[in-house]
């Protein structure tokens, strides 16, 4: 009866619809937001609670096994999915039980992936700050020996000796490799997009240079050994060793975006240009690579960063140097990868390694600032130039 | 006098568009000498081990018995990786194109390019000094309860400096690979079967199963080749965290060696018959991402020409 009475009170106010309703419904309706298209769903809350009571059943379980954030966070996770999956099956029927464990099990997989990266850089600026300073940026390793470690520990005094001479060892050798690679790089996407036109060569050219691509940095670091220690003799380290390296590394990264820049640009612009009898070298020095330059800049800049914290290849390559080398010609050469490497795997002061380890982090965010700049600044460089679209 | 002057003109641009397709020619063929003279030179410089006496070779068994531990122990360290970074980076790539807001889906993918962008030696540095302290209570555990299983096999290491933690900061820097990858061609699935699934009264699941997951199986598993390639060569990392050994079949004793780790830790003092010896180790390694690759890379073009016709 009081079904009915709620029916009436409800359908009383609009005074027009009162027979209507009256003459059809002896059976109560519903009961409200339960409506027959609600019908086996979920509730909205059921969602939020299930995840608040796994938060709580997360933490107990962590307590049990002695509390840490990294197995809250697991347990509560598991929790979660399962709960909420086995509910989501028991309500709405198994298809969307399906659906939902699918759902969260991909936001689960990315937020997996961001922890590493959150990780990875909020070490590296933790322990990286505190060694940035003057003295580290503008001073190297020269002289720096286990003993000036030890006294530094002992005194509590600042540490001693920076990263100078690798940071000036990684922009010659980097410089080096692009003047290198982007011209190859750059003539070859031209020879693949202008003239190949899809011929036997130029499809040969594409493969190679995607295989190319997969060569592991070591090994690319080993030809440029091989390759010197046969023109001049075996013991030949320096600087541009590591860079020709660096270049086998980098010419595939130059031809793949380039090309991939040159294939964009209108044909109505190299047709109007010839129309003018313009030649085709003037043609593309002229017209096509203009257009496309801010996307081949970019790509550029994304091989440069791609190559500068290459630490293998330098590795064979250039050797390790503790004091400044300017010369990329001659003796060996140190760049930030490999003083990282070094600081961490060899200690200055065996006994005393904290203040090698201080030294690499500090070196470590000196070259995550420098590939960040350089990934921005590609980014930069697209968006900034980019040709205004006809359209 | 004008005949001439054209003619003269004519020859001049002629000479110039002679010189730059002949340029544009000789870098190409440049990458394809380059390519040759990779296998040429290092198979030069490892021929002494190949002809060397066995006693000589470091383990005194010859070469086959020296690099056979290292090649097994590249691929465990590798087939981790993979087994960790091929689902995670499919549902992470799924995220990017079928589950995220529209308009965070670029810059998401931003985020997870930016794995790729971090120096393999910072990884390195951040498996050995971060990664491998905190995985040490996990090892013991699995130790403890798991133990009976050989690759769990206690004790377990005291640093964590283990080829599992190698196998997971390999997963972290070959994960940005698969994603990128297969995103793309996630994003290529044909809109009209993904919306045919979804008239039917397909849940989104069901639509990914049925249309977009079948769509891009080859080029799924081209990008996890790709990433087995790159886990396989992939030095810093695994010198850094890999507290180095013989062959063992525990996970998570210090022990096993990779090819590339190998070459990075012993290249700096080596000379005469044991440089020999790590390049031809090299070459080794170079054979065998190439032929994964070269896997990969066919997969990719014949998948190419069948996707072409939709």
């Amino acid at each position: 009866m009081s079904a009915a009475t709620t029916n009436q009170s409800n359908t009383g106010q609009p005074d027009t619809k009162v027979p209507a309703g009256n003459n059809k419904a002896p059976q109560p309706p519903a009961p409200r937001r339960r409506n027959s298209l609600a019908k086996g769903h979920l509730p909205r809350f059921a969602i939020p609670g299930i995840a608040a009571g796994s938060l709580v059943l997360g933490a107990a379980a962590s307590t049990l096994t002695g509390f840490s954030v990294a197995t809250m966070a697991i347990y509560t996770a598991i929790i979660f999915v399962l709960a909420a999956s086995i509910t989501t099956t028991a309500v709405e029927g198994p298809r969307r039980g399906k659906n939902s464990l699918a759902t969260y099990l991909v936001y689960g997989a990315f937020l997996l992936a961001l922890v590493p990266l959150a990780s990875v850089l909020f070490t590296v600026l933790e322990k990286g700050l505190p060694g940035i300073n003057m003295h580290f940026l503008f001073n190297s390793m020269n002289g720096v020996t286990g003993a000036v470690d030890n006294a530094s520990v002992e005194n509590g005094t600042p540490v001693i000796g920076g990263a100078y001479h690798a940071v000036v060892g990684t922009l010659l050798i980097t410089l080096w490799s692009t003047i290198i690679s982007v011209p190859v790089g750059m003539l070859t996407a031209i020879y693949l997009v202008e003239y190949g036109k899809n011929g036997p060569l130029a499809r040969a050219i594409t493969f190679f240079v995607d295989v190319m691509t997969g060569i592991p940095s070591i090994v690319a670091g080993l030809f440029a050994t091989a390759l010197f220690a046969v023109l001049f003799g075996p013991t030949a380290r320096m600087g541009i060793v590591a860079a020709v390296a660096l270049s086998v590394l980098m010419i595939p990264t130059v031809v793949r975006s380039t090309e991939e820049m040159l294939k964009i640009v209108p044909n109505e612009l190299r047709e109007a240009s010839y129309a003018l009898g313009v030649r085709k070298w003037r043609t593309i020095t002229k017209v096509v690579i203009p257009t496309a330059i801010s996307g081949i800049a970019s790509g550029v800049t994304l091989a440069i960063a791609r190559v500068i914290g290459e630490t293998a290849p330098i590795l064979v390559t250039a050797g390790l140097a503790n004091n400044i080398n300017v010369n990329v010609f001659g003796n060996w050469m140190a760049t930030l990868p490999t003083f990282i490497y070094y600081q961490i795997i060899t200690p200055t002061s065996p006994t005393n390694i904290d203040p090698s380890i201080q030294r690499a982090w500090a070196a470590a965010l000196l070259l995550i600032g420098m590939v960040m700049v350089l990934n921005l600044g590609a980014r930069l460089i697209a968006s900034l130039f980019a040709p205004k679209k006809g359209r | 006098m004008t005949t001439n002057a054209l003619r003269r003109q004519g020859s001049k641009g002629q000479a110039g568009d002679k010189i730059f397709s002949g340029a544009a020619l000789g870098a190409g063929i440049l990458i394809l000498i380059t390519l040759f003279a990779v296998a040429i030179f290092l198979l030069i410089q490892a021929l002494p081990t190949f002809s060397a006496n066995p006693a000589l070779i470091t383990g005194g068994e010859g070469f086959v018995s020296y690099i056979f531990p290292i090649v097994i122990g590249t691929v465990i360290a590798a087939g981790i990786a993979l087994l960790i970074a091929t689902p995670v980076g499919i549902a992470v790539a799924l995220f990017i194109s079928h589950y995220a807001p529209r308009k965070l889906a670029a810059g998401l993918g931003y985020v997870i390019d930016l794995l790729a962008a971090i120096p393999s030696v910072i990884y390195g540095a951040w498996g050995y000094l971060v990664l491998a302290p905190a995985l040490v209570p996990a090892y013991q555990w699995l130790a403890e309860n798991l133990g009976f299983i050989p690759i769990f096999a206690g004790p377990a290491s005291q640093t964590g400096k283990t080829i599992l933690t190698a196998g997971i900061v390999l997963a972290v820097m070959v994960l940005p690979i698969i994603t990128s990858l297969s995103r793309e061609i996630f994003l290529q699935t044909p809109k009209l079967h993904e919306e045919a699934a979804l008239a039917l009264g397909a849940t989104r699941w069901e639509m990914i199963n049925m249309s977009v997951l079948p769509f891009a199986r080859p080029g799924i598993v081209s990008a996890v080749m790709l990433g087995l390639g790159r886990a396989l060569g992939e030095t810093m990392a695994v010198a850094l965290v890999l507290s180095t050994g013989g062959l063992i079949p525990s996970l998570i004793k210090s022990g096993n060696q990779t090819i590339a780790a190998e070459i990075a830790l012993n290249f700096p003092e080596a000379f005469g018959l044991r440089l020999s010896e790590l390049i031809a180790a090299g070459l080794v390694l170079f054979v065998i991402t190439l032929a994964v690759n070269l896997i990969a890379r066919a997969i990719i073009a014949r998948h190419k020409e069948f996707s072409g016709a939709n």
